[in-house]
Order: C-alpha cells, then structure tokens, then sequence
C-alpha cells in the first residue's frame, strides 16, 4: 500500500482521491464541532452550542454525499483489492464521523441547558480534560487515516483504554459532588450526559483506526485484542 | 477475513503443474511455474497479454504439439500421471482435457452433427444412444431448450453466445475430466457472458474447470482460485476472495486495480 502506482484510468484516481480527501475534510468538521461544543459547554456560550447543533447539519450532508460517491465507484469501477478496501474503510469511518458529529451535538445541547445555570467553581474542569482527550484522539486517528500509518492507528486505539479510564474517574468525581449536595443533582446529570458522550467519540475514533488497519493491511481486526493485533500486524511490518 | 487461500493447499488436485517451462523455439514463454488445479473447482488465470497463461493451458492437453519448434519441460501431472512423457496417449489425453476456445468454432453441420460428431472419434454409440448423449450434452450446456426443435439445422445459424455453448456442450459431450475454457466469452455480448458463467459453475460439479481469461471481474465471478502470471512466471497464486481484496503481491494488486505496473 506504501508506494501506491497511479491507475491508468486517471478518472479512477481522482475519484478515490477524492473520497479520501472529502474523509479528511468531514473529519475536520467532526474535530471542530467537538472543540467548539466544549467551549460552549465551558464558557457557558448558548450562542455557540445552538451554531453546533445547526453545523450537525453539515456533517449530515457531508456522510450521504460521500456515501453516494463511493456506491458510483462501486457501480462504476468496481474497485478490487486495496481500492476496494479504501472504498469500504471510507464507508465505515464516515459512519463513526457522523456518530461522533451527533455526540458533539449532544454536547452542545447540554451546554445549551446548562448555559441558564450556576457555573461550578472548577469551571468543569473534569470533562475539560476528557474532552481535550479525545479530540486528540480523533485528530491523530484522521492523521493516520491520511498517511495510512497504522502504527499511528494502533497507538490511538490504545488511547481508548485512556479515555475509559478518565470516563470512570470523571463519573466517581461528579457522583461525589452530587453526594455532598444533592442541590447540583440535575446539573450534574447533564455533566453525566456530556462525559458520556465523549467517551463514545473515544470508541468512535478507535473504530476508525481499525478501519486503517484493514484498509492498509487488509486484515479485520475488529474484536481482536490489541495485543493480538500488534502481534500480528507490528510484527509483519518490523519483518 | 475468511482465508480461502489455505484451502487450496488442502484441495485435492487433479492437476499438478511442476516446475513447468516453455519454449517457442528461443523465447521462454513459462519460467519454471508450479502450481495445483483442484478437482471440481474452477482455477482462472488472469495476467496481461503475453504472460504464458493461455500457453500454461494449452500445455494441459498438449495443444503445442499442434505447431512446431515448441517444447516443454518439467512435469504436469494430471491424476499423478505425466501426460508430458513422450508415452501418453493423446488422443486419450485430449478426450479426457477438453477445450473451448475464444471465438466459437462451431462445425460447418448440424447442430446435432456438432456434437455426434467428436463422440464418434471415442465411442460407438447406437442410434438412441447417441441421441441421448447429444440431448445431454445439451442440457448441460444449457443449449438444450433453445434448439430442441432445430437438431438438424446448420450450428452456424446460432447466435454468437449459443455457439459458443454448443462448442461447450461439444466439450463434454466425450464427458472429459478437465475442462480448460480459452477466454469463452470474450466474443460474446453481457447475457450470454453471464449463461456461460451460470454454466461454468453448474459444470465445476461434474468438472475441473480452467479458465483464461482478461476479463478480471469474470476471473473474480466464477473462479474459486486465481493464478496472476506475468512475463511467463507465476506471480501470486491462492484464493479468488483473497487475490481480489488483500493479494500479497505488489505486481498482483498493480495488475488487478488497473495500475502501472
């Protein structure tokens, strides 16, 4: 997969170009949709979480038109082997992108309903960090997405067990305040709401490096342990 | 990912190719190829124009013998028995390995005539028993409905596609083990194109089916293994499923995906 030849049909290889790029840019759009709901979230900015919930929109049009594309190529092309892998990875991510797009819209509608409430000394400090996280998470896995590293791809999906780990502390936390003071009982559930959510863009973005494996390696390793995949894919690159 | 390729090293073969090679007078056309073709399964070879594949199954029934100046070493081994010693019979030989080529080459006789006719060369049939031989060949070449009512008109009346189908049901008509298919439907318009891949796998049941062919999607369709040749050699050799979604060879993806080699 490397050192790819260009198609002798040139047409071919705009179009897959095309799809991949098109990934990439929905991607983006997932990645600042997530920034721009925490920072909703955080500053209590109803402005800004109701401009994500209308861009959810975008992200929307961006999975059917991609989607379309790559049935074209299917029906047109019939791609076969690592083209047909490409084709099949895109269909998959784009998936996990619009998934991700509606957690970070979930997000954004918390921040909206917490907008109107006393904000917490700490300023959500326990989120801040999970949500800083995962977008890491998932701008490193569209990093290997574009230069196919599947290295990179493994390193995030290794992440996730991160991102688990901080989901369980951040939910010890927000159960402690709510203990203390059950007066924070209903703000603290939409906490509860937008950690949650990031902890599914979490999974969503160590799907995505998965679908990298397989596009790069052709080998599914979804329901394999990451220790099993390392072996078998690491050490077949290291040989 | 089911692994398809694994099963062809536990298939039974019916055809061991052992370090086969092949010379038109000084040009090496097979370099030192080995590989196994599997009893009732269908093996493609697919490789650009040039590549040895069509010379590969042509050296199944020893058609070179045909043309001289060609010679061939190595070992092929149909049922562990070397048709390429200097002793095989190939009268015997070509009933048992039959062939159907690129343009169909119906007899210039009846469409019953087409097919009595290479039944006589192995067999004395009566009168009844050739009629029945011939209604089956037909049936199982998928023909028989089409020209039931017409036994006695010209083989040359047909369409290009059900021509072709009676070269085939000519094929195995003498019941051979083998069938080696030279490109069959290449002349043929995108219906018959799929009657006689519909064909080839009822026939695989009964049959060992080789197939050349440049049409990769066709390879990708009917065959359940997939030889890749190139400059004579054999590049990648393994499952149909495995060769069109993960091949381990660059030249083999290059070729498949439709890139500069």
């Amino acid at each position: 997969m490397e050192q790819m030849h260009t198609h002798i049909s040139r047409q071919f290889n705009t179009e897959l170009e095309d799809i991949r790029s098109r990934v990439l840019q929905m991607g983006g759009l997932v990645e600042q949709q997530i920034e721009h709901a925490m920072d909703a979230l955080i500053k209590g900015d109803t402005a800004q979480g109701e401009a994500v919930i209308m861009n959810d929109t975008q992200v929307n049009k961006l999975e059917v038109t991609i989607d379309e594309e790559c049935s074209q190529i299917i029906a047109r092309r019939q791609p076969t082997a690592s083209d047909l892998r490409l084709v099949v990875a895109v269909i998959k991510t784009i998936t996990d992108l619009e998934r991700i797009g509606d957690e970070a819209e979930k997000i954004a509608r918390m921040a909206v309903r917490l907008a109107g409430e006393e904000r917490p000394k700490n300023n959500y400090a326990e989120i801040q960090a999970l949500g800083g996280y995962v977008r890491h998470m998932l701008h490193d896995a569209l990093d290997a997405f574009a230069r196919l590293d599947i290295e990179a791809a493994l390193r995030v999906a290794r992440e996730d067990q991160k991102v688990d780990q901080k989901y369980d502390g951040t939910m010890r936390q927000l159960i402690t305040y709510m203990m203390e003071d059950p007066r924070t009982i209903s703000r603290m559930l939409n906490v509860i709401w937008a950690a949650r959510a990031l902890e599914r863009i979490g999974d969503h973005s160590s799907n995505i490096c998965e679908y990298i494996i397989y596009l790069v390696k052709g080998k599914d390793v979804r329901h394999t342990s990451l220790d099993q995949v390392e072996k078998e894919i690491l050490g077949k690159v290291n040989s | 990912m089911m692994d398809d390729t694994s099963s062809v090293l536990n298939a039974e073969s019916k055809i061991q190719v052992r370090n086969l090679s092949f010379f038109y007078g000084k040009f090496t056309a097979l370099k030192d190829v080995s590989l196994d073709v599997a009893t009732n399964m269908v093996t493609a070879f697919i490789g650009p124009s040039g590549c040895g594949k069509s010379t590969l199954l042509r050296s199944f029934n020893r058609m070179y013998e045909l043309y001289p100046g060609q010679r061939a070493t190595g070992e092929i081994l149909l049922d562990g028995e070397n048709v390429l010693s200097p002793r095989t019979d190939l009268f015997r030989l070509r009933a048992r390995v039959g062939m159907v080529f690129q343009k169909p080459t119906p007899f210039p006789m009846s469409i019953y005539e087409n097919i009595a006719f290479g039944v006589r060369l192995y067999e004395k049939l009566s009168r009844s028993e050739m009629d029945d031989r011939v209604e089956w060949a037909l049936q199982q070449a998928a023909l028989w409905d089409e020209v039931k009512d017409k036994l006695r008109q010209s083989g040359m009346s047909l369409s290009g596609g059900q021509q072709q189908r009676l070269c085939i049901a000519r094929a195995v008509a003498v019941k051979p083990e083998v069938m080696l298919l030279d490109e069959p439907a290449s002349a043929l318009d995108p219906i018959s194109t799929l009657k006689i891949e519909e064909l080839i796998y009822e026939l695989k049941k009964n049959y060992t089916i080789v197939i050349v062919t440049h049409n990769m999607q066709q390879a990708a369709r009917v065959s359940d293994f997939t030889a890749f040749m190139y400059l004579g050699e054999l590049v990648e050799f393994g499952g149909t499923n495995t060769i069109f979604t993960n091949p381990s060879k660059k030249q083999t993806e290059d070729y498949i995906t439709g890139r500069y080699g």
